[in-house]
């Protein structure tokens, strides 16, 4: 069964209106990336997934139940969230605890978190770091001991916002690795601004734009992304390799632009070359 | 001498093991624009805490060698004092916002400067209105997202117009356009104002082509620094994990086939133009 969004509406008690109306549905195994600009509702739009914020109108249904009539510690078995900000999630005292945090919670046996705790460490290149307090880490590294906290129980749907904020190419490519491991069993909700991150996923992803508390489109990466007017509204920037194409077409040279892959980019361009020769 | 002389430190946190900073050399020219970069973990962020002091002076710890900004030795100087040579943008927006508002945030470095009245106004309105958080002047920072805390941790300390702009990761929280809209901004004040700027960034596609110098660290060490055309078409570069731009990697592809641009390209701008040339005179 899947996640439902339904005519979700929600506003801070402020009075701020942060989600005007948004539906949405999460397969049990989809690979959904929600992007667009800074206050466009994303992280809002997260936090109502495992019932952190409940709709003002509208409904968010998990496998059939109403989030309103379930506690956020329910729910997160099922749909991990891994914050924006990792400040916001780490409170233990060291690193291990942290991560064996919630398998304890669910009631894991000492055995399993001692294994789970073990491939989380290791997996995110945190094991020198076990006995460290998670306040004492670089920026990167508190955001990889976040992932490690939720991945290490493997939620049915993994929910992660900014994924890859401070995270070098190789811990990008580690945690791509990770994903793309999950993908097929596990239902994967990611919130980034990181549009080379996205676009070097095989297979892609489905891609929602939202902006000022909509969803303005959704469809194929390679549709979305390529689209200068969805991208002008979702304050995205063309990747760099449609852009290249983009800029030879505008000066008059035939090919197509509707490419994301650096090897297709290549072939278009050395065929280009001996189009003209 | 630079306006940036970091000479033989090493920093080790009270109570870690290891150095976070390991015998780092580092001179930096008035007016220059150098991008630090290297793999999490690797010291980029105590680096920068040396540049205004707040090391050794507010994180406690083992610390050797000098670091001089604007001919002042930190360790001499108080963090306030360096903070009217230096503006660093935290990695962490939150914590540089404590204020009720997120304009009282951005006026506090100018009043601290004791600065007249009308160029306090004057600055704080343009620092909001460059960042895009004019609309959002009263809102308080806990309640905005991310994106909108660091743009408003990015206006804080533009409002202070240091002659020494370091900025850690200030785009992370971003929106792309918001991104590249900050960094030009930033280019700007490097040209028309002459300031220096430290930016420490691991996506070197939008920021390469700013740079005159690109420095990686590794395990607390310098370990390249270069032109950006340079180091980011060393082996060294790709073995310490250092994203390579997807302009260098496809110009790279093409010259395996045969198809050699007379430059290394750092934009898909120049990349055109250079590919435009080369197939258009075949
Ligand atoms: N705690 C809060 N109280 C009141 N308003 C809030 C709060 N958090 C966010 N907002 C507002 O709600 C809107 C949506 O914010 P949200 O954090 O969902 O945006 P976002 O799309 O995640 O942005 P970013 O890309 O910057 O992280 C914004 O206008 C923001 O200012
Ligand atoms: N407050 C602190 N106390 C103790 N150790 C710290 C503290 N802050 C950072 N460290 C450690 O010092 C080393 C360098 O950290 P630093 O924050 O400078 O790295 P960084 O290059 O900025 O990383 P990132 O790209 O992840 O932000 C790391 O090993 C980190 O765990
Ligand atoms: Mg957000
Ligand atoms: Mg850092």
């Amino acid at each position: 069964m899947p996640i439902e969004v339904q005519y979700v509406w929600y506003t801070y008690p402020s009075g701020i209106e942060a989600l005007k109306g948004i539906s949405l549905t999460v397969e049990d195994r989809d690979f959904l990336v929600i992007m667009g600009p800074n206050g466009a509702g994303k992280t809002t739009l997260l936090k109502t997934l495992n019932g952190l914020i409940k709709p003002t109108k509208g409904r968010v249904l998990v496998d059939g139940v109403d989030t309103r009539h379930a506690t956020v510690a329910e729910l997160s078995r099922k749909v991990g969230l891994v914050f924006q900000n990792p400040d916001h999630q780490l409170f233990c005292s060291t690193v291990e605890e942290e991560i064996a945090f919630a398998l304890r919670n669910f009631g894991f046996n000492e055995e399993e978190i001692k294994e789970r705790v073990e491939w989380a460490l290791e997996t995110l290149g945190l094991e020198e770091y076990r006995d460290v307090s998670p306040l004492m880490l670089s920026g990167g590294e508190k955001k990889r001991v976040a992932l490690a906290s939720v991945l290490v129980w493997d939620p049915k749907y993994l929910v992660l916002d900014e994924p890859t904020l401070g995270q070098d190419y190789a811990q990008k490519e580690k945690l791509r690795e990770i994903i793309c491991g999950l993908l097929g069993q596990r239902a994967v909700i990611i919130v980034t601004h990181d549009i080379e991150f996205v676009v070097d996923f095989r297979p892609r992803p489905r891609v929602a734009l939202m902006a000022d508390g909509r969803i303005i489109a959704e469809g194929k990466a390679e549709e979305v992304l390529t689209d200068p007017e969805l991208l002008s509204r979702a304050s995205l920037v063309r990747p760099q390799v449609p852009e290249v194409l983009f800029n030879l077409r505008e000066k008059g040279l035939p090919v197509r632009t509707d490419v994301l892959d650096l090897v297709e980019a290549r072939d278009a361009i050395i065929s280009l070359a001996r189009g003209l020769a | 001498m630079g306006i940036i002389e970091v000479e033989d430190v090493s920093f080790t946190y009270s109570g870690s093991k290891r150095p976070a900073l390991d015998h780092v050399d580092l001179s930096i020219k008035k007016s220059e624009f150098v991008i630090l970069t290297g793999p999490s973990g690797c010291g980029k962020t105590t680096l920068c805490r040396c540049l205004n002091g707040l090391v050794p002076h507010f994180y406690s710890g083992d610390f050797r060698g000098r670091v001089l900004v604007a001919g002042l030795d930190t360790r001499e100087h108080e963090i306030w004092e360096l903070s009217q040579h230096v503006g660093l943008v935290f990695q962490n927006p939150e914590n540089q916002l404590f204020c009720l508002t997120v304009e009282a945030d951005v006026a506090f470095g100018p009043e601290n400067l004791g600065l007249p009245r009308e160029e306090i106004r004057r600055r704080v309105e343009w620092a909001l209105k460059v960042t895009g958080m004019w609309e959002l002047r009263h809102r308080p920072p806990h309640e905005l997202s991310g994106g909108q805390q660091q743009r408003a941790a990015i206006a804080a300390v533009l409002a202070m117009k240091p002659e020494v702009l370091v900025l850690d990761e200030p785009t992370s929280f971003l929106d792309p356009a918001g991104a590249a809209e900050i960094l030009s901004l930033v280019a700007e004040l490097n040209k028309r104002l002459g300031i220096t700027v430290l930016l420490v960034e691991h996506r070197l596609d939008m920021t390469s082509p700013y740079a005159d110098r690109v420095v990686v660290m590794a395990k607390g060490r310098i370990a390249l620094d270069g032109p950006p055309e340079e180091v980011l078409t060393s082996r060294e570069a790709r073995e310490l994990g250092v994203g390579i731009p997807k302009v260098i990697r496809l110009y790279e592809l093409l010259a395996e086939r045969g198809l050699r641009l007379p430059e290394v390209p750092l934009s898909p701008g120049q990349m055109a133009s250079l590919i435009s040339e080369v197939v258009r005179c075949r």
